[in-house]
């Protein structure tokens, strides 16, 4: 007997008696006043910035500064002009040396302050988590209150990966002390247009 | 090796006694941060009886859930492997290993590795795995086993940090910073990840319907790795199964709260399909679960989702540490989960705890860990993996509380020792003067003052 079959037998042998799943009501969970509000001080305490903008010309503006300048910076947003597709191909060593990315993400959770990614707005699994710095866009109206809200939006299964990224790479792992900057991006900003 | 039992690590563990405090004020403080936000949901209550009740359905259908889940996961191009044990677990990441002849191995946390002894066995056939959870990193470079489940390396200071960072990075002697050892973590952690062939993962939760899989992370080395490697191993215990995507919104609500008091933690990853050109595994494994489903008393334990919230309220681990509980995971769950695994060897597990209840009402999903602390004292005892002279002086005192006459002699024998010579009792062969003053003997017992005081 292999062991699939061998611990699908103990399993059907051995469950519990079937229970139902529950209903999760949505009216129960919390609500805010100023979902755009909340979304920012949660952001803000966990060690990410939030700005509200009306359009995108400063963002664009400092795109194009940092291109002129030379910094190596990577940009998945549309309408901040060209998209650097060639990043989409990159090798882990050629990507490690991303100074900034731009992404638009789906959209941003008020109570504790993450945006969800696919991966087609990532243009490249590897991007948001190897890059130094993370500038995101996402527009103000996507912002839902809870992660109830959320899944209801977002179908989980439809590329190959996403995420819930919420702020920047941290460890407390040495002797409980916060620092910003483990593994991942150093630094986190996210632009709330509208 | 003989490992040493609870209580004797813990008396170790203890003798330093400004070190045991700061570790119990810190784990204490991570408790008060769990608190901080779980009082920010008024739904709260609310939200660990859903993902109590999401559980106890999976479980009771999980024969299902897991055959669906594997038709999914193939479908998304995921090969799925089962394992009846820890052994056949290792084997079977051994084997892809081999297969893929690669050398350059990084991985994420996961506890279930640790309890299949995976790094140790894949060390013995010379395949080194670099852990790149920082802590876990830590604690590696020191040949020590994690003490917490959530926060590896709880046990050490910046000091000792420092120590072993000069040791194995050559970072400056003396320098404590945080900041400076993270950095030096960083830089020495990015070449790992950037050559790495395969990473291995853990898995949070794993999702019947759609066949995909939720790691969370806050430092980002799951992704770093995953997204690097061009194989990926994800391992996961059976239990690991949720029903739908949707349920995720209950669990990622609860699981950062609870472990550490944040909103969420800072990457939940939905890992699907292979991007183009990698081999995506999942290793299914059961090592002793399907018989813990079977134990009506102890299924609950395996709604755990490894928050580790029953660890930062636990007064018997806050003053006993990680390593005393001689296990891959170690305080009130652990000492629930791991007579499951081995009788003989975990025996006096369910015996560090006071029984207060705290871990209960700490955990998200509602598993009754003290009573089942309890109820494993009673089972360890009728099978007879506790210790002769707990079970004597239990049933000494049994014999003694059912003969009301003995009981009263064996009292004024007692009082009367004790004021004549009281050192026949304040010495350390006596367990119950270790670290308390025996009281004064009092003159008279209760009954001799109720009887001569009832009438008046």
């Amino acid at each position: 007997m292999s062991a699939r079959e061998d611990i699908l037998k103990a399993v059907a042998a051995n469950k519990p008696e079937a229970v139902d799943l529950p209903v999760i009501d949505q009216t129960q969970v919390i609500s805010y006043a100023n979902l755009t509000e909340q979304f920012k001080t949660v952001l803000q305490s966990i060690g990410g910035s939030a700005v509200e903008i009306n359009d995108l010309s400063d963002l664009k503006n400092e795109l194009e500064e940092k291109k002129a300048a030379g910094e190596f910076v990577v940009n998945r947003i549309t309408e901040l002009g060209e998209l650097n597709d060639a990043a989409t191909k990159m090798s882990p060593e050629e990507l490690a040396a991303v100074e900034i990315t731009y992404l638009k993400a789906e959209l941003g959770v008020a109570e504790n302050g993450s945006v969800w990614l696919y991966e087609s707005q990532m243009g490249n699994r590897l991007l948001p988590f190897i890059c130094q710095h993370l500038a995101i866009l996402i527009n103000k109206e996507s912002i839902v209150a809870t992660m109830h809200h959320a899944y209801e939006k977002i179908d989980s299964g439809r590329e190959g990966f996403g995420v819930f990224l919420a702020g920047p790479s941290k460890t407390a792992d040495i002797e409980q002390s916060l620092v910003i900057g483990a593994h991942g991006a150093r630094s986190l900003r996210v632009f709330i247009n509208g | 090796m003989k490992t040493m039992k609870h209580a004797e690590a813990a008396a170790q563990f203890i003798s330093d006694e400004p070190r045991t405090d700061w570790h119990n004020e810190t784990l204490w403080f991570v408790r008060q941060k769990r608190d901080k936000a779980s009082h920010g949901l008024p739904e709260w209550e609310q939200l660990r009886e859903w993902a109590s009740q999401i559980k106890h359905h999976s479980l009771s259908h999980l024969d299902q859930y897991l055959v669906e889940f594997e038709k999914n996961a193939k479908a998304n191009g995921v090969t799925v492997h089962w394992a009846a044990n820890g052994e056949e677990h290792n084997r079977i990441v051994y084997d892809i290993i081999q297969k893929n002849n690669v050398q350059r191995i990084v991985k994420s946390k996961s506890m279930l590795t640790e309890e299949c002894g995976m790094n140790e066995f894949l060390h013995s056939k010379g395949i080194d795995i670099v852990d790149t959870d920082l802590g876990e990193r830590i604690v590696q470079f020191r040949n020590e086993p994690p003490s917490h489940i959530v926060l590896p390396a709880i046990h050490l200071k910046k000091k000792d940090v420092s120590d072993t960072f000069h040791e194995h990075l050559h970072t400056e002697k003396g320098n404590n910073d945080p900041q400076y050892l993270t950095e030096a973590a960083r830089i020495h952690l990015r070449e790992k990840f950037i050559a790495s062939e395969l990473a291995i993962t853990g898995v949070n939760f794993a999702i019947a319907e759609t066949g995909g899989f939720v790691v969370c992370t806050n430092e980002g080395n799951a992704d770093m790795g995953t997204h690097c490697a061009k194989i990926h191993i994800a391992c996961m215990g059976f239990e690991k199964i949720i029903p739908k995507a949707e349920h995720l919104s209950v669990f990622l609500r609860l699981l950062a709260r609870s472990a550490t008091g944040q909103p969420i933690t800072t990457y939940s990853s939905h890992f699907q399909k292979p991007r183009e050109g990698q081999q995506m595994h999942i290793v299914i494994v059961d090592n002793g679960r399907s018989k813990q489903l079977g134990r009506a008393d102890f299924r609950n334990s395996l709604k755990c989702i490894r928050c580790a919230a029953c660890f930062n309220t636990c007064p018997v681990y806050r003053r006993s540490g990680g390593h005393s509980y001689h296990t891959a995971v170690a305080g009130p769950i652990g000492s629930i989960l791991s007579p499951n695994l081995d009788m003989r060897a975990n025996a006096d597990l369910p015996f560090a705890s006071t029984l207060c209840g705290s871990c209960s009402n700490v955990c998200p999903v509602k598993i009754d860990i003290h009573d089942q602390l309890w109820k494993w004292r009673q089972v360890l005892v009728a099978e007879g993996y506790v210790d002769t002279t707990k079970k004597v002086g239990l049933k000494g005192m049994a014999f003694l509380l059912a003969h009301p006459s003995l009981y009263r002699f064996a009292g004024k024998a007692g009082r009367t020792v004790m004021r004549l010579f009281p050192w026949l009792v304040n010495n350390k062969l006596n367990p119950w003067y270790k670290q308390r003053e025996m009281p004064a003997p009092p003159k008279e017992s209760f009954r001799e003052w109720y009887l001569k005081n009832k009438q008046s």
